[in-house]
């Protein structure tokens, strides 16, 4: 499956761009996106951290990702 | 038990956050309001910008305010954020929560300050002489 994932922050930069598209096998997991994303983007382990958001919520590693669902790399936040 | 809780590019409006805050069956208001600084670690900055990820920021400040409910007997809770590019002095956040009595309100108030830091997906780059930097993003 194809998975449209949204980028914020530094996310962006390293990405260039807001989204970035990545083929997932079906029942992937979130720490499957995160190496596959770390594969094509070695700055991401470079970052004190991120997560991974899906349909607005933190995501656990284990957790199953489906194809429409709303997934975002939420890098270290810094509001306030 | 009332919350407020909105993000916004327009500049923020310190008055009608006390205006909605304001109850009579309060005895005190504690209002938070976050500043830009023009320097950071010795390093004079320009401006800021902020950027947010707006529904699932929402979502995270609700389960902050809910918290703050839970914890202490306060009345209303209001969270206002800005988003965009900020000048020296602009404010980026406020926060004004309100108490039949004072300790509930500044302790709430410091908590979702705290807990907005640390959990929702708001994003700060700061632009100084010589180049920019997203806050923490790096350890």
């Amino acid at each position: 499956m194809e998975i449209t994932v949204l980028a914020f922050g530094i996310a962006k930069d390293i990405f260039g761009g807001a989204t970035v598209t990545v083929g997932l096998t079906n029942n992937a997991t979130t720490a499957d996106l995160k190496a596959s994303l770390e594969e094509k983007y070695p700055k991401l382990k470079h970052l004190a951290s991120y997560m991974v958001a899906v349909n607005n919520e933190y995501a656990e590693d284990s957790g199953l990702i489906a194809e429409r669902d709303e997934v975002a790399i939420i890098p270290p936040v810094s509001g306030g | 038990m009332q919350t407020q809780i909105e993000i916004h590019t327009a500049p923020l409006n310190i008055q009608a956050c006390t205006d909605w805050i304001m109850s009579p069956d309060s005895g005190g208001i504690d209002v938070f309001i976050g500043t830009v600084r023009n320097v950071t670690k010795g390093r004079a900055v320009l401006k800021l910008e902020f950027e947010a990820y707006n529904k699932m920021a929402i979502n995270e400040i609700k389960k902050i305010t809910k918290q703050a409910f839970e914890k202490w007997p306060v009345q209303k809770v209001l969270v206002h954020h800005r988003t965009g590019t900020l000048q020296i002095g602009e404010i980026p956040v406020i926060i004004a929560v309100s108490a039949a009595h004072r300790a509930a309100a500044f302790d709430a108030c410091r908590y979702i300050i705290d807990s907005l830091k640390q959990t929702v997906p708001i994003w700060k780059k700061e632009f100084f002489e010589d180049g920019e930097v997203w806050v923490a993003a790096h350890p």
